[in-house]
Parts: C-alpha cells; sequence; structure tokens
C-alpha cells in the first residue's frame, strides 16, 4: 500500500510503475479526480488538510480496504494547495484478484476520503472565495459499507 | 494541563490563527469549548454551532463528550470535504 499527500502534480503511469505487480492479481482499477468547474467562474481552488493527521487516516482507510477485499495492493495520492480547473486533484488504484473487488475497494476508498480524510476545498471565484460545504448524500454515501 | 490547539477552514479564518497552545483544566471537549467562547467573540462566533464542527483528538477523529485526559493536540475543524 502506498499513500501520498502532495503538492506537487502527478502523472498516472509514473504513479502506477510497479503497482498491482503482485502474485494472483488478476485486475487493477484506477480512479483520477479533476478540480471541476461547475459555474464557469473558478479561478482556483486552495486544498487545505491537517498535516500528520492526513497520511494517518487515509491509511487506516486504506488498511480497511485491503482487509474486506483481499485487495493485493492499494494506491491513494492526494494534492493540497492550489489547484486550477482541470487539474488532477487525487487518485486511488487499487489491485485485487477480480474485478469486482478492486471495483467496489476504489469506490469505498473514494466514499471515506471524500468525508473522513481530512481535507477542505475553497472555492475562489470571480465573485469571492467560499468553503465547499460537506454534502449529505457523502454522509449517506458511508452507510451502504 | 497544556493542549496545542489546530484550527482549520472557516474555523481557522474565524479565530484569525492557525494554531495555539493553551492551559486548561477543562475535562471534556465540550468543557473546553465552553472556556473558549468566554475568552472572546471571534471564538464565540467560531463554535456558534457544535453541529457544523469535527473534533480530532491527537489526530483521531473524536467526541465532543470525550474526555481531554492524556490528550496534547486537538483540532477543529468543519465536515471534511476530500476527494
Amino acid at each position: 500500500m502506498r499513500v501520498s499527500v502532495q503538492a506537487e502534480d502527478f502523472d498516472l503511469s509514473g504513479a502506477l510503475d510497479g503497482f498491482g505487480t503482485a502474485p494472483g492479481t488478476g485486475a487493477s482499477v484506477t480512479f483520477t479526480g479533476l478540480v471541476r468547474d461547475d459555474g464557469g467562474d473558478l479561478l482556483h481552488m486552495e486544498i487545505e488538510h491537517y498535516p500528520g493527521m492526513c497520511e494517518a487516516a487515509i491509511a487506516k482507510i486504506g488498511e480497511e480496504a485491503m482487509a474486506r477485499w483481499s485487495l493485493t495492493d492499494c494506491l491513494v495520492i492526494h494534492r493540497h494547495g492550489r489547484l486550477r480547473p482541470g487539474d488532477r486533484i487525487m487518485m486511488v488504484a487499487t489491485a485485487a484478484r477480480h474485478r469486482a473487488e478492486a471495483f467496489a475497494a476504489a469506490e469505498f476508498l473514494m466514499d471515506y476520503l471524500k468525508s473522513r480524510a481530512p481535507f477542505w476545498k475553497k472555492e475562489v471565484t470571480r465573485n469571492g472565495a467560499d468553503w465547499v460545504a460537506a454534502k449529505e448524500t457523502d454522509e449517506n454515501a458511508l452507510k451502504r459499507w | 494541563m497544556t493542549l496545542d490547539l489546530l484550527y482549520f477552514a472557516w474555523v481557522r479564518e474565524r479565530i484569525g490563527q492557525p494554531r495555539e497552545r493553551v492551559e486548561t483544566a477543562a475535562a471534556t471537549v465540550t468543557d473546553l469549548v465552553a472556556e473558549l467562547r468566554r475568552r472572546e467573540e471571534r471564538y464565540d462566533l467560531a463554535f456558534s454551532d457544535l453541529k457544523s464542527l469535527r473534533v480530532a483528538l491527537d489526530q483521531e477523529l473524536s467526541d465532543f463528550d470525550a474526555p481531554l485526559a492524556g490528550v496534547r493536540e486537538v483540532a477543529f475543524f468543519p465536515p471534511m470535504t476530500g476527494g
């Protein structure tokens, strides 16, 4: 398992170098999150994080995913700092014997990262800046696990 | 006891600083919050709606009624919005 909380951008091929090569791996799923500009006026997003707790919280979520789906590998990269529309913000990758486990574990990781990893997003638009509020749907998404 | 208090996102902005060290005899997080709210208006404002806040004790998500005995770092922040 690898967890990285970083300001720097990443590229998928570099991040996946050597990933999912453990014996018994038959499926690998990757997900990449990008900064989306819904209103058409987003200048950038500020991503604040809690150093220390962030890595530990993600590692704990990753370990749970590894155990629940018998994953052969797991990767989480999450950026912080100033990001512009279209920038990569985070990625998860899972490796398992079969695709169902790899897909389910990736969704589990995404749902938990959204509301249990200590990150906060601030949207800076032409009209001002505002913190993104947590959605009830994100909290409800945890209940399916 | 001495506690390091950390504030994130709009809690940090309302209080006006990212961290501070306090001396307190508060038994629980709720007691600590009450003590802070009595200090100054900016704290009173930041902690006016506990439902919109989360707390972590020594970097573990916790509850407002949790005891502070043995704790060194208390962080206050809004619900997280990662991913």
